[in-house]
């Protein structure tokens, strides 16, 4: 690992001021089970680590806007133990379905949200686009996790976050603050991710100097939903396909869905062709099962990787079965 | 690393003290010459420390020990090869694996992706600290009875990760283990016996 110098800030403020000495140079540093390791295999080399942990206000959960305003450093167990996020059954089963004490008791909500891929050229040196001499290797080599979704251009990777896909569905906001001292906004979650067609992109819209402080939820009114996360272990493991689903159902039929796939495209997946499909509809295995096909109507495998069409399909079905309370969730 | 070094028992410099400033020079400096303004420039709280070695106090098993290390050094890394406390076991590249499981503050931490210096005055357990003399944690009693090791690679981390697990979930049933303990991989396969003594622990109310 580089050295680097360590700042422990204990506001936003005095975060955002350490952050923007040398913002290019600098990386935010949260439960760290993604950061320390890529800068181990110093894939990151950061001139400054912020380690944001002590900061109050990010560790709250507030009734604030009509919604939820929840900081960015709860952590999975956090999101599992407080009773605040129960009408949100999906957001808590995909804490649920990281299987380690560890990793749920140190990694954050907006940690996971800006986790990078997983992809294992990513992570032995390749950078996102995974190039070798122009050559994208998980379409010349082994693209197994790859994507399904999204990988016309030249990332292949798949988007790693566990929470993103629920959040999206739920209509969550991000809170972003930064660069300057007092800047901050609200950006619907939706749009807090981009592909990169560069070398030089990132993975999110946050630009250098930024932090995610918090993550708004609207409040449940009445809607239900569910996660379905497809592991290939039983263990510590990244989904092969993953979906959300919130539904709003009124007189047994759905009057309004949002379905969302992870870890099919380089950013979560919004699928308005299964939300439409399911528009009027009486949640049943076949109504869930119809959603499925239309989610994966359009999916562009590629040579390693038809098989996760199956299992997104499934994770559809199963996520709307489960937002509808007809499945349990085990294999 | 040939200059970091590591002296034991009990600091007496303040917290903030050290925590001014970039290490032991200045720090003792403030305290040596009690000098008006230094003191006042001990107060203000400084929040960036330098890249390089400086004091970092580590509460382990209990023990306070005021170390020399960069801010890059793992929290694994320190107790390994800083405070000889080997139990914690480093397995390559691969950080999520469970050996290196430590206590800090009740919670369940890979050690690997933590800093030490981003745990300072917080309370680090090791697998050391679960036995003294006699003393015997009952994770480790359970561990020997139910044959739960086999090259033992693993078994400090799993022994922790049960330790924590139990602390939380003292009744839990034989799914809700197995899921608690995902992050802990025994490349022998002695799950069965890890499982028996979490299983037999729980039917006492966690011990």
């Amino acid at each position: 690992m580089k050295s680097f110098e360590f700042a422990n800030p204990q506001s936003e403020s005095e975060a955002l001021e350490l952050m923007n000495e040398n913002p290019e140079q600098t990386v935010v540093l949260a439960g760290g089970t993604d950061l320390i390791s890529l800068m181990q295999a110093d894939i990151i080399r950061p001139d400054r680590v912020v380690d944001i942990k002590n900061i109050d206000s990010m560790h709250d959960v507030q009734e604030a806007d009509g919604g939820l305003m929840v900081g960015a450093l709860n952590t999975l167990e956090d999101v599992l133990d407080n009773s605040r996020f129960a009408d949100y059954a999906s957001v808590v089963q995909a804490a649920d379905a990281v299987h380690a004490i560890q990793i749920q008791s140190s990694g954050t909500i907006a940690g996971d949200l800006c986790h990078l891929p997983n992809c294992w050229y990513y992570r032995n040196g390749y950078g996102l686009l995974a190039l070798d001499n122009g050559t994208s290797l998980p379409e010349a080599g082994d693209g197994r996790y790859h994507a399904i979704f999204g990988n016309s251009g030249p990332a292949k990777f798949v988007s790693a976050s566990r929470f993103a896909p629920a959040l999206i569905a739920w209509g969550a906001k991000v809170r972003i603050i930064g660069p300057g001292p007092d800047e901050a906004e609200m950006l619907p979650l939706e749009y807090f991710y981009t592909t990169p067609r560069t070398q030089r992109q990132g993975t999110t819209v946050l630009k250098p100097g930024q932090i995610v402080s918090h993550i708004w939820l609207p409040k449940p009114g009445g809607a239900v939903s569910g996660n379905y996360d497809v592991l290939q272990l039983e263990g510590l493991d990244w989904p092969l396909a993953s979906a959300a689903a919130t539904l709003t159902i009124s007189g047994g039929r759905v009057s309004e869905a949002r379905i969302v796939m992870g870890h099919v495209a380089p950013t979560p997946w919004v699928s308005h062709d299964a939300a439409t499909a399911l528009l009027g509809k009486t949640i049943t295995e076949q109504t869930a099962q119809a959603a499925g096909d239309a989610a994966v109507s359009r999916a562009t495998p590629l040579k390693d990787n038809g098989y996760k069409v199956q299992i997104a399909r499934a994770a559809v079905k199963r996520a709307i079965l489960r937002a509808a309370g007809l499945c349990e969730g085990g294999l | 690393m040939k200059d970091r070094q590591h002296a034991g028992g009990n600091t007496t410099v303040s917290r903030r003290a050290f925590l001014q400033g970039s290490g032991a020079a200045m720090a003792a400096t403030a305290i040596a010459t009690g000098a008006n303004e230094a003191v006042a420039e001990a107060e203000k709280p400084s929040r960036l420390r330098s890249a390089g070695p400086q004091k970092v106090v580590l509460t382990v098993n209990g023990k306070q020990h005021t170390l020399m290390l960069e801010p890059r050094v793992t929290l694994l890394e320190a107790l390994r090869n800083d405070l000889n406390l080997t139990g914690a076991k480093e397995v390559g590249n691969v950080s999520n694996d469970g050996a290196d499981t430590v206590i800090i503050d009740g919670k369940p931490v890979f050690a690997s992706t933590r800093l030490a210096i981003e745990v300072e005055g917080k309370n680090i357990t090791t697998v050391e600290g679960l036995s003294e003399g006699k003393n015997v944690d009952e994770v480790i009693t359970a561990f020997v009875k139910h044959d739960a090791t086999q090259c033992g690679y693993c078994t400090p981390g799993f022994v922790v990760a049960v330790r924590a697990f139990l602390n939380k979930n003292p009744g839990a049933n034989l799914e809700q283990i197995r899921k608690g303990l995902g992050g802990n991989i025994c490349r022998c396969g002695t799950y069965a016996g890890v499982t028996d003594a979490a299983v037999e622990l729980c039917k006492q109310g966690g011990a």
